[in-house]
């Protein structure tokens, strides 16, 4: 019984994982861009959730804000600053991009300490739920099917509307789109608002189950990255399975395990890149 | 008459060398107008340099009256000025309707069922990916998605190149079509008998420098002009 707990908690976790990965796919597939600042858009939305419920205001006004504020922070930088550096090569996207997790870092410290805290369940989901003759917390329900909605949402966003075929037609070719009177500026700049938010969300999702630290922005930037990576460049369907497999798998490791539950992704990682080296469903 | 695209004295480089030479041309109303030239001429550098995805050094580019020079390709683009390229630069990855469906603009008296009468091979292809095209296809398919954004003048970047001549007949009559809908074309094209079919008037670009201007009719009967220019017998 206790590993079905652990298999709906990776199933939680591992959906929050794809919506971390899904933002970085989106943002690689259309400007090539490698960004380490990923994680530290997932720990402003989880440390600005904690500081507005923290300030009285009630945690579904606070996941909404926290995320339009991170989208719109992501914007700002890739407007005035990132989109300089697009054409250089990625060791230049790295270099600059890790500056800037590493500033959100020591800036979390400043303001809110090197402790981190806690985010009260929200109001109304503090139950749990009898599944069979075992409890279940409300809220991982409740996030496990909000990130569902969510996948679903993304692809018809993605595959089913004039806008997805936009971000698509841009990542296969800029200056085919500037032909058609498309500002890929504009574009580029939204798309990257937008996946960063998706990571904003996740970290606001994220926060009253592991609450918030200084150093969780580092540690969704690696497994987005291995989410990424075994999922298959720009596949969107294989960050949803990458993101499950690596949720479970680490779920059922903290029991069989702890101290290996991290090494172990990257176990996971490496297996598939030694069988599949573009990933479960990558196409490049 | 006013023209609707004007070029005027164009200098354009890339890098050092200096491509353009100062091209001047018109196009009115109603035109179907050719730019002919051998091979590095500069014809495709002119389209690019109206459209601004090349930026001149010094010249004038004027659309329906208003000096857009300088301006980047996507504000051209939007002000009506069309390039079909020479790559035709389909999205592979996409659907012939979406590549279509991106291409709509508010606005534009065209519409994708307009599109589907002139071009119903598209319709039959709909759902296929743009990289699944045949040539043909893919050039109807560039020439549609142009034409959805509403343009007040369109231009061809050697649009029957390497097409099997039964299709190069179907194109020509489809570029027909459009001139008749009233949207002004400048041709970009190395077959001859595919610019008399269609042509008012006719210009020769040798190495960055228009040499030669003359109606369909003196054209026609100038096989010495053409000898000279463009190498081939008429
Ligand atoms: N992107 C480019 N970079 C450098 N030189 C170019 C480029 N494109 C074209 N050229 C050169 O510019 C000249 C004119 O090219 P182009 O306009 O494509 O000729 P045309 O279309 O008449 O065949 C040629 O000498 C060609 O080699
Ligand atoms: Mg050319």
């Amino acid at each position: 019984m206790i590993y079905l707990f652990q298999i709906l908690n990776g199933i939680g976790l591992g959906m929050l994982y794809f919506l971390l990965a899904a933002g970085l796919s989106i943002i690689f597939g259309l400007l090539q861009f490698v960004n380490f600042a990923h994680g530290a858009f997932y720990l402003l939305g989880a440390y600005l959730t904690y500081d507005l419920v923290e300030r009285g205001v009630s945690f579904w006004i606070a996941l909404p804000v926290a995320t339009l504020i991170v989208a719109i922070v992501a914007g700002a930088i890739e407007a005035l600053l990132l989109h300089r550096i697009y054409k250089l090569p990625h060791t230049f996207h790295i270099l600059v991009t890790v500056g800037i997790a590493l500033v959100f870092q020591e800036l979390a410290i400043i303001i809110w300490g090197p402790i981190g805290g806690s985010v009260p369940t929200p109001d109304g989901l503090g139950g749990v739920v009898m599944l069979g003759n075992f409890v279940y917390p409300q809220y991982r329900l409740f996030t496990i099917a909000v990130t569902a909605v969510l996948a679903g949402g993304l692809w018809w966003l993605l595959e089913g509307t004039r806008v997805g075929a936009i971000v698509r037609a841009g990542s296969e070719s800029a200056s085919n789109m500037a032909l058609l009177g498309y500002n890929t500026m504009r574009i580029n700049t939204a798309v990257f608002a937008f996946g960063a938010g998706l990571a904003g969300l996740a970290g606001a999702l994220a926060a009253p189950i592991r609450g918030v630290e200084p150093f969780m922005g580092a540690e969704a930037l690696s497994v987005a990255f291995v989410v990424v990576v075994i999922g298959g460049m720009g596949s969107y369907t294989g960050a949803l399975a990458a993101g499950l497999m690596i949720g479970i798998i680490q779920s059922l490791m903290t029991t069989i395990w702890p101290q290996g539950a991290q090494l172990f992704i990257y176990i996971a990682m490496a297996a598939v890149i030694a069988i599949r080296p573009r990933g479960l469903l990558g196409r490049v | 008459m006013t023209a609707t695209l004007r070029l005027t004295d164009l200098h354009s480089y890339y890098g050092k060398s200096h491509i353009l030479q100062g091209v001047s041309l018109e196009l009115s109303e109603g035109e179907i107008v050719t730019l002919l030239g051998r091979n590095g001429a500069g014809k495709s550098t002119t389209l690019k340099t109206a459209v601004g995805a090349v930026t001149p050094r010094s010249g004038r580019v004027e659309l329906a009256g208003r000096d857009v020079t300088g301006q980047p390709a996507h504000r051209i683009a939007k002000a009506g000025l069309s390039l079909v390229p020479e790559d035709r630069g389909i999205f592979q990855l996409l659907s012939v309707e979406e590549n279509l469906r991106i291409a709509v603009k508010r606005g534009s008296p065209w519409a994708i069922s307009d599109i589907y009468k002139i071009f119903p091979r598209l319709e039959e292809r709909r759902r296929n990916g743009g990289g699944q095209l045949s040539g043909g296809e893919q050039q109807m398919l560039s020439i549609a998605r142009a034409l959805l954004g509403g343009p007040k003048v369109l231009m061809l970047d050697e649009p029957v190149e390497g097409l099997a001549p039964i299709i190069v007949e179907e194109i020509v009559s489809q570029i027909g079509l459009i001139r008749d809908a009233g949207v002004p074309i400048l041709l970009v094209e190395q077959n001859l008998a595919v610019c008399r079919a269609l042509a008012n008037r006719h210009y020769i670009l040798e190495m960055g420098r228009i040499v030669h201007e003359a109606s369909a009719t003196e054209f026609a009967s100038d096989s010495e002009t053409i000898d000279r220019y463009l190498g081939v017998k008429a």
